[in-house]
């Protein structure tokens, strides 16, 4: 068959997501942002959540989501994305309200937010993206650095004596009684995104149904700060990303009691 | 047998040449422009052997910045 007789409206199995604005993202090329954006708009419109949704974009890299996703956004000063999750969803129930978080962001400066919006099981969804990497600012070291990863600050390698031990946000999460489904993710493979999109499925499902706080972290790179190609940061991330933040459900409670 | 034929097109202006979708197809169909480059600079992605594609959206699946669309025909063969 040629081209052109395969290339027709009646043939598509793929198009561009209706909610993705037809703008140039700022993100560098093979970012991991850019297709989880991709999966949250996807997912707002099969679910035809796209007119209640509320998100809340971060400080970091995805600080401009507001520009890229057309849906109603609040932009949240660093780290108090759960915080302002916490009152869109408290006064207006009948919304979705989701946030999307670095990790600079998140289980850092927002640490304190993060735990106490889960704690209380506030009815959102948090959209965590973790790279180990301070992305937006240059590379530096984030709480999530791995040992011995080189960063802007750490140019000899994070060490524990000096630095600290990396943070693994997510299973502390998973021990509070507000949340009710947690999850680790990727989206470095083809099947590792549809895993990641159905994770994030069911979050938003928990979410409209008022279920508790849902947590997916997905591992993610950042091949701008590890100095690497997009293609050998998805191969960094899965020898050693995966040690330290391997991939699976946490904690997954179907109904709160 | 039913034969599947697949097509890709890519919106090369999005295009920001970050090589997943070379990487993640299976049917080796796409690579990197070796010369020409986009408005942005950017070596853009092109279907470099399309007869060989066979529709199955891995690579629209991984691109960032969603400029690949996938079409799909099954041929079965009545």
């Amino acid at each position: 068959m040629k081209p052109e007789e395969i290339i027709r409206p009646e043939n598509k199995v793929y198009s561009r997501p209706r909610l993705l604005t037809d703008v140039h993202t700022h993100y560098c090329p093979g970012c991991s942002h850019g297709v989880v954006h991709r999966l949250v708009a996807e997912l707002l419109d099969e679910m035809g959540l796209a007119p209640k949704a509320i998100g809340i974009a971060p400080v970091g890299c995805a600080v401009f989501a507001y520009n890229y996703i057309d849906i109603d956004w609040i932009e949240a000063a660093h780290g108090r994305a759960p915080a302002l999750a916490t009152a869109a969803s408290r006064l207006n129930p009948d919304r979705l309200v989701f946030t999307y978080q670095g990790d600079g962001d998140l289980s850092a400066i927002g640490t304190a937010e993060t735990i106490h919006a889960a704690n209380r099981g506030e009815d959102i969804t948090i959209i965590f993206i973790n790279n180990g990497i301070y992305g937006m600012t240059g590379g530096q070291m984030a709480p999530t650095t791995l040992l011995g990863m080189k960063t802007a600050t750490t140019p000899y390698g994070r060490r524990a004596d000096l630095n600290g031990y990396p943070l693994a946000i997510t299973p502390l999460l998973a021990q509070l009684d507000g949340t009710c489904y947690v999850t680790r993710q990727a989206v470095h493979t083809p099947a590792a995104v549809r895993k990641a999109k159905a994770a994030i499925k069911k979050a938003f499902t928990n979410s409209v149904e008022k279920r508790g706080t849902s947590v997916v972290e997905i591992v993610a790179t950042c091949n701008s700060g590890w100095k690497l190609s997009p293609a050998q940061s998805n191969e960094w991330m899965v020898e050693h990303m995966f040690e330290k933040y391997p991939l699976g459900d946490l904690k997954d409670v179907e109904s709160k009691a | 047998m039913a034969k599947v034929f697949g097509a890709v097109t890519i919106d090369s202006m999005h295009c920001k040449g970050c090589e997943l979708c070379v990487v993640a197809c299976p049917a080796d169909v796409l690579s990197l422009q070796p010369k020409e480059v986009n408005d942005r600079g950017y070596r853009y992605a092109f279907a470099a052997k399309p007869e060989a594609c066979i529709g199955c959206a891995a690579c629209a699946t991984v691109c960032p910045d969603a400029c690949i669309e996938v079409y799909r025909v099954v041929d079965r063969g009545n």
